[in-house]
């Protein structure tokens, strides 16, 4: 936290003693609520072996094990279809021909603004698609049009001059894409994609609504088997370190290639935000709220 | 056009519930991103310890999986409440964590010249962050903590999933009376539509009037 010292002097010794006390009181708050929160586990009867039992069965550790494949394999595919879509529309939105250029722009404007839920539903139930494919198909969507503002961004943020230079050196439009602006605004914008991704891997849970047979839709089968005296604690204390953990690899990943970016002599000291869930915001300079 | 004239109440309905949880989610996931950015700022190391793992896990954890641990989960520990505000408890505690993050970027925007002048007048850091940084910080989140309250919004739309009465979950009653279910999103995508125009062209102003071009 060196970044942050604009707002407080280094603390001198009085200083130091004060901050250690504000430091205990904080760390006793926060223990006695974590006290508090395992005594009501305790008084309400989570930890009594009825409801544990359940994940001693192989049969529903299979059942969990074939969630979380269903829930990777739905992430698989929409990232792949986001990537390619997102692709398509940055084409469409950086095309010379206006009416593409507005097509792509309407498309991208309409999908974000959506909530990726009433898309799912829309697919799921008016179009009467299977599960998978209409979770798939929302995410794709949804992520796509986002990733291609990213892409836009990135093939924005590398420096004019390249631009220039290689129309100079009479390549076409596309050539001038291939060869020098997408190689080098694909490293700018890796952080930025994969963050995205990252909000895909999330909106995979969003299955569970339209009865895919996902991870926490597995969980939610778990929970509420009477026979095991409905474990929803204990489910929740299973399946939310698991979920919560492949985010947070994957959000680390996306860190980690920003660092070692910015620490690479190749590439520039661009950095590509990641574009807004459907802002409509003209002209966002601080572009943060990735969700 | 039928689904919306004879259904006009169903739909009303679903739409201000979808603007009271939103609302409502608003201010809480405000109050508390504030207060976490304040941790993370904060000279004391078990603040932004705090701070930090509320961002992280909050962040990182699926809103599905939050909306049924709160939802679901919480009334096992004999906590009964209406789903209404369950929901506003997991979606604000959801989107306080990218508000924070909003604020956060926010107070780095502020050139490090104005807390040191701020500190040589003798200014706590209380005072300084409150008087001084805060209030420039404002004006360049604007944007972003308006795409987190459209994300919010937008989100809201799960809480319609868990049975809170909001605009998604009109189709269900409107496809049990038998109307044609294409019109009946078309409707719920328009109302959607009305609510991120208006947090946006809201934001739009705010950010004409108080924004600063750096």
């Amino acid at each position: 936290m060196t970044d942050s010292t604009a707002l407080y002097d280094i603390p001198g010794p009085r200083t130091r003693r004060r901050h250690r006390l504000y430091g205990a009181v904080a760390t006793l708050a926060i223990l006695a609520l974590l006290g508090w929160i395992v005594h009501l586990l305790f008084e309400t009867g989570q930890f009594t072996a009825a409801k544990w039992t359940p994940f001693e069965y192989k049969g529903i550790q299979e059942l969990l094990l074939r969630g979380l494949g269903n829930t990777l394999k739905a992430f698989a595919y929409a990232s792949v279809l986001s990537l390619l879509l997102g692709g398509l529309l940055a084409c469409g939105r950086l095309s010379d021909h206006a009416p593409v250029r507005w097509v792509s722009t309407l498309l991208v404007e309409f999908f974000r603004a959506m909530p990726v839920l009433v898309m799912i539903f829309f697919i799921f139930v008016a179009l009467k698609v299977q599960p998978l494919p209409a979770l798939v198909a929302g995410l794709t969507l949804y992520n796509g049009s986002v990733l291609a503002e990213v892409f836009r961004a990135g093939v924005h943020s590398v420096d004019r001059g390249q631009r220039e230079a290689a129309y100079a050196l009479g390549l076409r439009k596309t050539q001038v894409m291939t060869y020098v602006l997408v190689p080098q605004a694909v490293r700018a914008m890796l952080p930025a994609i994969i963050s995205q991704l990252v909000v895909a891997l999330k909106d995979t849970s969003l299955g569970y609504l339209i009865t895919y047979e996902e991870f926490l839709h597995a969980g939610k089968l778990i929970a509420s088997n009477l026979d095991y005296d409905l474990p929803f604690i204990p489910v929740v204390m299973v399946i939310s370190p698991i979920y919560i953990g492949l985010c947070m690899l994957l959000s680390w990943f996306a860190t980690w290639v920003a660092r070692r970016q910015r620490r690479s002599p190749k590439t520039e000291a661009v950095e590509v935000a990641p574009a807004e869930p459907g802002t409509l915001l003209p002209g966002d300079p601080a572009a943060t709220g990735r969700m | 056009m039928d689904v919306l004239t004879d259904n006009f109440s169903t739909y009303a309905e679903g739409f201000l519930g979808t603007v009271e949880l939103t609302f409502f989610s608003s201010l809480l996931a405000l109050a508390l991103g504030f207060l976490m950015a304040g941790f993370r700022v904060a000279p004391v190391g078990a603040l932004r310890a705090i701070g930090t793992v509320w961002v992280t896990v909050l962040r990182n954890t699926p809103l599905t999986l939050l909306f049924f641990a709160v939802l679901l989960g919480l009334p096992r520990f004999g906590l009964v409440l209406p789903f209404t505000v369950f929901a506003v408890l997991a979606l604000g505690c959801y989107t306080s964590a990218f508000i924070c993050e909003a604020l956060r970027s926010g107070i780095n925007t502020v050139p490090r010249g104005q807390g040191e002048a701020a500190r040589s007048l003798g200014m706590s850091f209380g005072q300084t962050l409150t008087v001084v940084i805060l209030p420039q910080a404002f004006r360049t989140v604007i944007p972003p903590v308006g795409s987190t309250l459209i994300a919010l919004a937008k989100n809201s739309a799960i809480a319609g999933a868990f049975s809170v009465t909001e605009l998604l979950s009109t189709y269900k009653t409107l496809s049990e009376l038998g109307y044609n279910i294409v019109w009946t999103f078309v409707w719920i995508a328009v109302g959607y539509l009305i609510i991120t125009l208006t947090i946006s062209a809201l934001f739009n102003v705010l950010e004409k009037r108080y924004g600063v071009a750096r």
